[in-house]
């Protein structure tokens, strides 16, 4: 531990890190523009210069290493001279168009010039101009701009991992562009442009939209992945017009998924704003009493056998716990919150949990991918792996088809054939994980969401066995959610209670009739065939697949609208909070079932969201714990009484997700998203020179 | 003395023949009032009357739709909302002033980095209803056409002293 002075206070630091961070430690600040904690240090901006004694100029801090009895001084005459010589070079070829600037107001340029600059200008001749780059729907570009940080090439090629960025030309000339006329072909382009330090690169959605200063900010967790990145909502009057990642190094460290915050003008679009009943076969728009009255009706003197329950992939735990409730108190036991029928077993936390956690990717030295394209499912995990790659010796292995995963993945099979290879231990790379101090298994949802789903779950287990996944404090089994909703569900058991259906046995009991009355709660990911003649209640926010098919339908509220708590694939319970007010007639969603159980006249035990939350508690204290993740006990699982573990089949595993950018009922009614798909998913249009 | 003299000056009311020899020396002096719907007073070039926003000679629209005025009006008597045109312009779409909750302050036309939104001599804009002080952009754009000659030679006039 190094002893340094920085302004006279005496400091004594860590070893290997550089003089800005140390003095950020002693508490000053250093103006920087180039530099960025979790990027490679460039050292081009110059802003960040210090006085250091006995050096004969002063020095760019964030690329000099702390040493024993360096002293530093940070606001000397010639530190300030420095700091406003660099200012005024940066100024010269920044064009002076704030006012039309999207980032102006959070503008890292706008707020040193004003600390640090000299307030006038001496440069008179002509300014240089670059033209602008086309980088796809979501990132605008007015390169002209741009100071040369160098921060978004950096991001694209060590985060993101997409070498598309890059500086050509040299001096006054240097231009960033992605290589040939490409796109930004990456699930974490919005990211550059948080990472821009000026307005270069700004949202293109949001353009010209608000300023920063007009919007009101709101801490919430993005539903769009089962990641749970913190995010904090920017709104101005009824709507929220961008999300932007919240600091949580545990789970997103600053960074977040493109789809998470460009899907939000699907907010607006195809919302339920009112209740409807289906009336001679058509939707009529209602009132809360008609709806409710309808339910009730339906319900009267049903046998609890005939009611089932699923629940969406975006719900929060308060609104299933309150669905759960219902439900027991109309004797029914049919409810499930896998509507892709994932075969986990929800009575071991270990089966269905990431384990490792997220930021215990970063202590793995082997992976073992099976059935996922995380780049899909959780860019975020995805993000975290390559973190670890690029530290080197990590070891990465799929089994399933090649994805483009932003780091060598060696492919061994397609499906669970070679997966049984490594249970009896004969596979070559069986012999890696073994051999390695914290070796680690992902299975996706590809590989667990299918008919043989629960076998493909007992032979990873058998894996996890066989291969010492599991070793005193390390946990290598992991199992990639891609439902925001899911862990929770499963947590608070909204799941088949004892001789219950779960999905599949409800989807098969509907088309035979012997399910007579669905509830949906936010659930629109099931082909509404499936549902038969059966009553089919929709509660949710968005006019999707669910909806058109319901017989009743009640308008909820979107995770932005209501208080919810959301637990990630970690476990990790987190609080969303409430930014903006449904639209219409929409209510938040526990309320509308806290009336229906009055309807019923089976009132729930709770009138307020405090009420609920001191039951839900009651029932799971996890919910409680906010932001902790709880390891799971390595119990037996795998075979599950009503799934079977059966044998596996040898249908080569695939992603479940074929449209990154359309997931959910959100982002299907999103315009930028429906863009994206055009530009990243879509096979690319040929032009005349293909032939 | 004093008795006799305070009788005599009495007797003659003399304090009221010296007001009225007062109030008559007025009817040779200059007139201060002003016969007002036909005649006005002179005004300075920073008064602060009606708002307007002003175009370039060409036609265009001077706001950019940075939001400073907004940003700036201490009653949030602004409210500005915009997108980008189909040039790819950054324009407001919407610009309203409710002129019962402006003070006539002037910051608006202080922060406006491109001489848009400008106060100009006009105060005679009284309305029957109170929904006709509801400024919109359209109103605020005809304004800046009807004024713009006198708004022009404010701002010229002001010039040297900014």
């Amino acid at each position: 531990m190094p002893k340094m002075t920085i302004d006279g206070i005496e400091i004594e630091v860590p070893a290997g890190i550089n003089v800005l961070q140390a003095c950020e430690l002693a508490g000053k600040e250093i103006p920087r523009f180039c530099y960025h904690e979790r990027l490679s240090v460039a050292g081009n901006c110059r802003m960040c210069l210090v006085e250091q004694e006995k050096a004969p100029k002063p020095i760019a801090s964030c690329a000099m290493p702390v040493a024993e009895g360096m002293v530093i001084k940070t606001d000397t005459p010639l530190v300030r001279k420095a700091r406003n010589g660099v200012m005024e070079f940066l100024l010269i070829n920044h064009p002076l168009d704030c006012p039309i600037c999207d980032q102006g107001g959070e503008c890292d340029l706008q707020d040193q010039a004003m600390a640090y600059g000299r307030g006038f200008s001496r440069y008179a001749e002509e300014k240089r101009a670059v033209t602008d780059k086309e980088f796809g729907p979501l990132v605008k570009t007015v390169m002209t701009r741009c100071i040369q940080c160098t921060r978004c090439i950096r991001f694209a090629t060590e985060i993101a991992g997409t070498e598309t960025l890059g500086g050509v030309s040299r001096g006054e000339h240097l231009e960033i562009t992605t290589y040939v006329e490409k796109t930004l072909d990456s699930e974490l382009s919005g990211n550059l442009i948080d990472v821009c330090p000026v307005g270069a690169l700004t949202s293109k959605p949001y353009a010209f939209t608000a300023r920063p200063w007009e919007l009101v900010k709101t801490d919430s967790i993005d539903v769009a992945d089962a990641t749970g990145t913190n995010i904090r909502l920017d709104t101005r009057g009824r709507e929220v017009l961008r999300v932007l990642p919240r600091l949580n190094e545990d789970v997103n460290e600053e960074w977040m998924a493109d789809k998470g915050r460009f899907n939000v003008d699907g907010l607006m679009r195809q919302r339920l704003d009112r209740p409807y009943v289906r009336v001679d076969g058509k939707l009529k728009p209602a009132t809360w009493t008609e709806a409710l009255d309808a339910i009730a009706a339906k319900l009267k003197g049903l046998d609890g056998k005939k009611i089932a329950a699923i629940a969406g992939d975006l719900c929060d735990a308060e609104s299933m716990f309150a669905l759960k409730e219902v439900m027991t108190s109309l004797g029914s036991g049919n409810l499930d919150c896998r509507q892709d029928g994932a075969a986990v077993d929800p009575k071991v936390r270990a089966s269905y949990l990431f384990n490792t956690t997220i930021a215990g990717i970063e202590k793995a030295d082997a992976i073992l991918l099976i059935g996922t394209n995380p780049r899909w499912e959780a860019p975020i995990v995805n993000a975290r792996i390559r973190k670890r790659y690029l530290k080197g010796g990590l070891k990465v292995a799929a089994i399933g088809p090649k994805y483009d995963l932003t780091y060598p993945v060696d492919v061994l099979g397609a499906g669970a054939d070679t997966l049984g290879q490594f249970a009896n231990g004969s596979h070559a790379f069986a012999q890696v994980l073994k051999d390695a101090k914290a070796p680690m298994l992902i299975v996706g949802m590809g590989a667990l969401a299918r008919p043989d789903g629960a076998a493909i779950l007992a032979q990873a287990k058998a894996v996890a066995d066989a291969c010492g996944l599991i070793k005193e404090g390390w946990n290598g089994f992991n199992v990639l959610q891609t439902a925001a909703g899911r862990v929770a569900g499963l947590e608070l058991g909204f799941v088949p209670k004892q001789g219950g259906r779960d999905i599949a046995g409800i989807l098969d009991g509907t088309r035979k009739g012997e399910i007579e009355f669905v509830y949906l709660l936010g659930a629109d990911e099931i082909d509404p065939s499936h549902f038969g003649k059966a009553f089919v209640v929709y509660q949710g926010h968005h006019g999707d697949r669910g909806a058109h098919r319901a017989d009743v339908v009640l308008p909820g509220a979107a995770y932005t609208e209501k208080d919810g708590t959301y637990m990630n694939l970690e476990g990790r319970a987190q609080l969303a909070m409430l930014a903006i007010f449904p639209p219409g007639e929409a209510k938040e969603d526990w309320a509308i079932l806290r009336a229906l159980s009055e309807k019923l006249g089976k009132p729930l035990g709770y009138d307020t969201l405090d009420q609920l939350r001191t039951k839900l508690y009651q029932a799971n204290k996890r919910f409680q714990r906010l932001n902790a993740v709880e390891p799971a006990f390595w119990e037996d699982f795998g075979h599950m009484g009503s799934m079977g573990a059966g044998s596996t089949d040898a249908k080569p595993f695939a992603s479940p997700i074929a449209n990154y950018y359309m997931t959910d009922p959100i982002s299907r009614a999103s315009a930028t998203m429906a863009e994206c798909t055009e530009a990243f998913v879509s096979p690319k249009k040929k032009t005349g020179t293909h032939g | 003395m004093s008795a006799i003299d305070r009788t005599i000056r009495s007797f003659f009311l003399k304090e009221l023949v010296k007001g009225m020899a007062l109030t008559f020396s007025y009817v040779f002096k200059e007139k201060v009032t002003i016969n007002y719907p036909y005649q006005k007073g002179p005004l300075s070039p920073r008064f602060r009357g009606e708002h307007a926003l002003r175009r370039y000679p060409n036609g265009e629209e001077r706001c950019i739709a940075c939001k400073l005025c907004e940003a700036i009006c201490p009653a949030q008597a602004i409210t500005i909302e915009a997108e980008p045109r189909d040039d790819g312009s950054r324009r407001t779409t919407r610009y309203d002033i409710d002129m019962t909750k402006c003070i006539y302050c002037g910051f608006c036309q202080e922060a406006c980095p491109v001489d848009a939104i400008v106060e100009g001599p006009n105060f005679e804009f009284a309305t029957e209803t109170r929904e006709e002080l509801f400024y919109n952009k359209d109103k605020l754009l005809q304004n800046g056409e009807r004024w713009e000659a006198e708004l022009a030679a404010n701002i010229t006039a002001d010039a040297p002293y900014r």
